[in-house]
This record gives structure tokens, sequence and C-alpha cells, in this order.
């Protein structure tokens, strides 16, 4: 425990000395965030730096170990970690689907030359990826996907389209699920590829959402070659990778209903006021924050608790499911009582003083929550059937 | 600290666990209900509680108890939650228990904890004193009179209040109506001139009173704490009873929701288990996970009142508000997706739907503790 309290003083003062000012305040949208990638886009020096000394000591992925440039924290430390950087108001240096998807799963499945390759650059930030998971066809029912990956000797032939890829107009590589084997039962013929966007035969093409915004793509592979030794795992056993990645992913689209952002109460209050006795001016509306505020609290509690319950192998392994199906609701149940707290301030699309309505943006863009990743109705399903071993189907 | 239970405190939950479903059974609640016992618990079996170190596990081992924290005390009022079982944990063990260890001279400890921790004295607190909780509202006068003092007003929803050999009550020294300062503690004994008390047997078959005091004399001694500055201490008492009560809700919620899966798995119906059926999957897929989040809000409150006891407010108000709305959510699919039968006295379902409802509105609902919460953060 002694370890453990120098480690917090130690990292205290560490951050203390190197966050940017800048970085010590919360994220204005969903832009102002680093991704990284070859070629980065900084909105200010300040991000450029912060990613840069975070990614020096591994602490943009404080678990993973140290040989392939993580931090190699202990849970109890990067608990400290994550701790002391709220504390400070810390963003997080580095958004990136290789640490919250492809990593855990290359850390599993890949093999060393792979994670010797590929990890250390995730940690960097260097190489920023990109998921092809559904495809036109395939949405609630992945494995019926569709796109092939033919054996052609010394590499693999891709050819098909994927839908939903989320950023993949700004993606270095893609991991990417194809089917290997036609003739094989749905989930027995997948196998799991990371290929460059710069392939030859690569396009994407932006999907506009409801939001004004396309941070989702169409995909297309048009007789994309594939070098063999960027298969990840076994061929034909891709399903279970897919599966495990996805575990990772429903835990970073759950984490959106933490309290990451600023409270809403706050957001509520500059909006409508407080009254003479200090409450918010509008009784119901109070009531509605202060019950999604209890929930966003207990809710980041029951995302630690599974960290715990992981940790000690005590945790059954859909129970990502649970918190996926749980925190995306807690986050659309937010945005919905922020643009009532905005009323028809947050109803701006265009203005400069709505920041070209970043508050209605932000609404829609969370209607996905419950559909990306799978959707509530799949985790639903998912915990009746695999956690609470209900009968049928 | 991690989110889980240590290896000591999950040795503790499973022997609660063994002990209260062995001697304290459903049937136990049936049998005083269905007798009108007197008494409402069994003193025997609080005295088999109290030779587990249940009553005492929150007294210092100096006075007899166990000395443990609160954590402590909600894994054992988990397992209480399960089996419904009546006994005075809340009022004696949690509440007079945390006052007097936090608030008592000396010779208020040496007079009153050893007999706590032995299941020999039961004692409670009264705070109510409307239909809602309201602790800073507290109204019962106490006016300075000689050396002592003079107390006239009423307390209502008193645990345990018709058998209590001790009664801590909260009562106006000072200040309006609403003001936190002003409140002072005292020790009253049951036998004083002007109190009355009225047993009231609750929808849960569970045990509170009416206590009424006109004009009932006690000596400066009996105050507990300061004068005038009682009303932290207070808080401090009722934030353990909260989380426990918030414990004992997890316990009936999960226990309501566990035989709802067992009912799922063999009830038939147009030929299909009606587990089978999505409707009810989803929605006992939705209760697992408020059920769940619950159980971790109300953990990290019982450990935090053990770590830093004044800064526990805000979490134990959110632990109480979703033990109160998970296991109310629990209790009314238990009943519904039970049928009929689940409406039938037979059945537990409706019992744990009481005890439920009786749960919610101890020491504040979800409405109280959201208040509270945005009240702590200024809006």
């Amino acid at each position: 425990m002694a370890d453990l309290e120098t480690f917090r003083t130690e990292t205290r003062a560490w951050l203390e000395a190197n966050c940017p000012p800048d970085m010590r305040t919360p994220t204005e949208d969903e832009d102002d965030v680093v991704w990284g990638g070859r070629n980065p886009a900084y909105k200010s020096e300040g991000q450029r730096l912060w990613l840069e000394r975070m990614a020096a000591k591994g602490w943009t992925t404080p678990e993973w170990p140290t040989e392939y440039g993580g931090g190699g924290l202990s849970r109890e430390e990067a608990k400290i970690l994550a701790g002391e950087m709220r504390a400070l108001g810390c963003r997080s240096p580095l958004s990136s689907f290789g640490i919250w998807m492809l990593g855990p799963a290359l850390l599993k499945y890949g093999n060393e030359e792979q994670k010797r390759r590929f990890l250390p650059e995730i940690v960097r930030g260097e190489i920023r990826w990109c998921q092809g998971y559904s495809e036109p066809g395939s949405g609630s029912d992945l494995a019926s996907l569709q796109t092939k990956a033919e054996d052609r000797g010394d590499h693999y032939l891709v050819n098909g389209a994927k839908i939903w890829t989320s950023y993949a107009d700004k993606a270095d590589w893609i991991f990417c699920l194809v089917r290997t084997d036609m003739a094989a039962p749905k989930h027995e013929g997948i196998s799991f590829l990371l290929f460059d966007m710069a392939s030859p035969g690569v396009s994407t093409k932006p999907i506009l959402l409801i939001s004004g915004k396309s941070p989702f793509c169409q995909t297309f592979f048009d007789d994309v070659k594939v070098p063999k030794e960027q298969l990840v795992g076994t061929l034909n056993k891709g399903w279970e990778i897919a599966k495990y990645l996805l575990t990772h992913e429903r835990n970073s689209i759950s984490s959106m209903g933490g309290r990451a952002h600023r409270p809403v109460h706050q957001v509520a209050a500059d909006s409508i006021g407080l009254d003479d006795r200090g409450e918010l001016a509008d009784p119901l509306l109070r009531s509605d924050v202060a019950h999604l505020e209890i929930d966003e609290i207990a809710f980041e509690l029951a995302m630690e608790r599974a960290g715990d319950l992981a940790k000690r192998r005590q945790i059954h392994p859909a129970y990502s499911s649970v918190l996926k199906y749980y925190g995306s609701e807690l986050n659309k149940r937010r945005h919905e009582i922020l643009m009532s707290a905005g009323g028809s301030d947050s109803l701006e699309w265009e203005s400069e003083r709505s920041d070209h309505g970043a508050a209605a943006r932000a609404w829609l863009r969370t209607k996905a929550n419950s559909i990306e990743g799978g959707t509530s109705e799949v985790q639903l399903n998912i915990v009746a059937k695999r956690i609470l071993e209900l009968p049928g189907a | 600290m991690p989110l889980v239970l240590n290896d000591e405190q999950a040795m503790l939950r499973d022997s609660a666990r063994s002990f209260v479903s062995e001697q304290a059974p459903i049937a136990y609640l049936r049998r005083l209900r269905d007798s009108h016992d007197e008494t409402g618990f069994s003193r025997d079996l609080w005295k088999q509680f109290a030779e587990m170190g249940f009553a005492g596990i929150l007294v210092p081992e100096a006075h007899g108890g166990l000395g443990l924290g609160a954590v402590e005390a909600g894994v054992v009022a988990e397992e209480i939650g399960r089996t419904l079982a009546p006994t005075p944990f809340l009022s004696t063990a949690v509440l007079a228990a945390t006052a007097l260890t936090r608030g008592g001279s000396d010779g208020q400890k040496a007079q009153y904890l050893p007999g706590i921790a032995a299941g020999e004295m039961i004692a409670t607190l009264a705070a109510d004193e409307g239909a809602k909780h309201r602790p800073a509202k507290t109204a019962l006068a106490a006016t300075r009179a000689g050396n002592g003092f003079r107390l006239t007003g009423a307390k209502t929803f008193v645990l345990d209040g018709h058998v209590a050999d001790l009664l801590i009550v909260a009562a106006r020294t000072a200040g309006i109506p609403g003001d936190p300062a002003g409140i002072t503690l005292f020790l009253v004994r049951p036998g004083a001139k002007g109190l009355t008390t009225e047993r009231t047997v609750m929808v849960d078959s569970h045990n509170a009173a009416r206590v009424d005091f006109d004009d009932v004399a006690v000596d400066a001694d009996a105050v507990l704490g300061d004068v005038d500055g009682g009303y932290a201490l207070l808080e401090g008492a009722l934030n353990v009873g909260r989380a426990a009560v918030a414990a004992e809700l997890v316990g009936v919620g999960e226990e309501a929701f566990t035989r709802t899966l067992g009912y799922l798995k063999e009830r038939k119906q147009f030929g299909k288990f009606i587990g089978e059926f999505q409707g009810l999957q989803h929605r006992s897929a939705h209760l697992f996970s408020e059920l769940e989040v619950t159980k971790a809000a109300v953990l990290k409150a019982l450990q935090v009142l053990d770590e830093n006891a004044d800064g526990a407010a805000q979490i134990v108000s959110v632990a109480k508000a979703r033990a109160g709305l998970s296991a109310g959510l629990a209790v009314q699919e238990a009943v519904q997706m039970h049928g009929g039968m689940g409406m039938t006295d037979e059945f537990d379902l409706g019992l744990f739907m009481k005890r439920a409802r009786v749960g919610q509105e101890l020491f504040g609902d979800a409405n109280f503790h959201a208040d509270r919460l945005a009240r702590r953060n200024s809006y």
C-alpha cells in the first residue's frame, strides 16, 4: 500500500508538471479530441505535447506491457493514474480504436511479430485504425457477412463492402472481418485481417448522418491484396476474435455513459438559472437532472466494479453487454435532458452562438450509441441467454 | 479500494447467509405475522444474532462488539433482505450503535453498548415526525427545565419503538424546523412519565411505532453529543442506516429476481417456457442491469462510510435512491411475471413487494435523496 501511495504522489507531481493547461479543460465536442495517425490533426500545441509526453511513458495504454510500449501498470496503479487525471481535469491524450479494440485483441490473439509491429504504433498514436465489421446486409446478424478473402498463394485477395466504418476516410489501417470459407456454417468461415487503407483497391465514401456529420463511411474493397502475415489468429477462427474485440468495443461505447463531460446540472444552471432558493429554476427538470446524475455516478461505479471483478476472474464473459446496454441508454437520456435544459437555444443549427449546433449534433449522435457495437436489443438478448440462461434460441 | 468484498467479508457473507436462511427463513416472518406476535420478532433469535456477533457488529471491541464497519453491516443486512427476517438489526445494531459509538460519552457507551452487543438491549433512533423523512425539519420541542430538559412532540416510523429499551430522540433545542442547527439528541427510557407508545404494524409485518412525548422530563446527562449540534451526529447515524437499508434492498431485489428467473425457466404457456418469450427476456435483462449498477453504488457507499464517513453523504444518497428504485422494479416484475400466482398470499413475492415498499420509504425515498444530491451540488 505504501508503494501505491508513493506512486500516487509521483503521478500527481508528473501530471502537474507535464499536462499542458489547455489539456486540463473539458473537451468541447467530439471534434476536439486527438486521434493521431500518419497525418495527425492537432487543434493546439498542447494536444501534441500531451500525446507525446503520455505516449513516452506508455500512459496512453497504462496497463499494456512495457515491451510493446505500454505503461506496464497494475490495475491498482492504473486506477490511481485515472483518478489523478480526473482530479486534475486531464483529458485523455489519445482517442483510438487501436487502443480500445484492436490492441486487446492483438495482445490475446496476435503472434509475437504482430504485437511488436503494431502495438507500439498504437501506443504512440502513429497509426489510426478503423474497424471493418458491419456490411450492408449484415447488421445485428454480423456473422452473415459476405466480404470474401480468397487464398492466392502468398496473399489474400479481398473483395466486398463494409458499412458504418467509423472514420474510414481518415484511417491508415483497417482490422477487418472477411469470409475465407464460403461453404462453412456462417460462424466458422470468418477470418480476421489487418491491412493498409492505402492499398490499391480500397475506397471510402462518407455517409451523411442526421447530425449533419459523417463519422461513418461505406468502404469498398476491389481486388485488395493482403499479405498473408497480416492474418491474426487462425484461419476461419476469426469469429472468436471478433466477439472478443466486440466486448472491448462495448466497453468503450458504454464508457460514454460515464461522467467524463461537464455535469448536466452546470449546463442546466447556465441555461435556466437558479431561483431565490438556489435551486434550478425548473423544478421538474431539476428532478430529472438529479435522478440522471445519480444514475451516472452509479454507472461509473458499475464499470469500476466490472474491472475489479474481471481482474479477479469473477466476471461473466458476456458482462460487457450489461455495461454497453446501460451506458448507451444512459448517454441518450443525458442528451435528451441536455436538449431540454438548453431549450430553444439548443435547437440552433448554424449560428456561431451555438457553435454550429454543437448541442443538437451531439444529441443526434448519441442515438447511434444504442445501435453501434450491437443494438440495445442484441445486448439484452445476450444478457438474457448467456448470463441469465433463459431458454430458447 | 477494489469494489469487491475481501476474503474476510466474503466469509462473513457466507456465514450470515447460511445462518439467516436456516434460522430466519421466510417461514419465520409468516409465523410472526400469522400469530400476531406481540414483540414482532423473536428475542431468542436476536440472542442468536448476538452470539454470531451481528448485534454488536458496529460496537467497538472494548464494549463487547466486533468493531467492524459499514461494509460488514451491509453484508449482514443484504442477507436479512433475502429472507425478509424481522429483527432489531437496523434499529439497534446499526442506528443506535452508530449514534452511541460516535456521540456517546465514555459513561454512555459503557452503559449501553455492551447490552446492545449482547443482544439484551433493544435501542432505536426516533427521527421522523411526519409522513415523509425530513430530519432537518425536526420540531419536537426540548426546553430547558432546571438541570435538564422537557420534551413535547411526536415521533413516527420509530423502528422497534414499541419494545425498545432506549430511544435516541432527535429534538429541537433552538432554531426553527428546517434549520439543521438547534437539533439535540436525547437518550430516553420508555418508562418515562408522559411518554406513550403505539405499535404500528406495517404492511410488511415489520415493526415500528408512534411515540408521543407530553412534557417528558430528562436529565442533562441524557444528552447524546452536543446540545444544539446534534444534526451532524443524527445525519451520520442516518447515513449508515440508509446504506444498510440500501444493502437490505439489494438482498430483497436479488432474491425476488432469482425466484422470478426460476419461474421463467419452469412455467410453460403456449407450449413454451415463458422465459423463451423475448418480451420477458428483455425485461429480465434490463432488471438484471439495474440491479448490477445498484450493487456497485451500494458497496461503494458502504466502503466510503468506513474510509471517510464525513464525505459519504452524496454516495449514500446515490445508493439509497438506486436501491429503492431497483428493488421496487424487481418486486413489481416478480409479481407481474408470476401472473396470478404472484398475487396470492401463499407465494412469497407479495412479501418482497411489501418489504421493498417500506425500505424505499425508510430514511428518505429516491426523491428525497435526489433532492439532497442536487442541494449538495448547488442546484
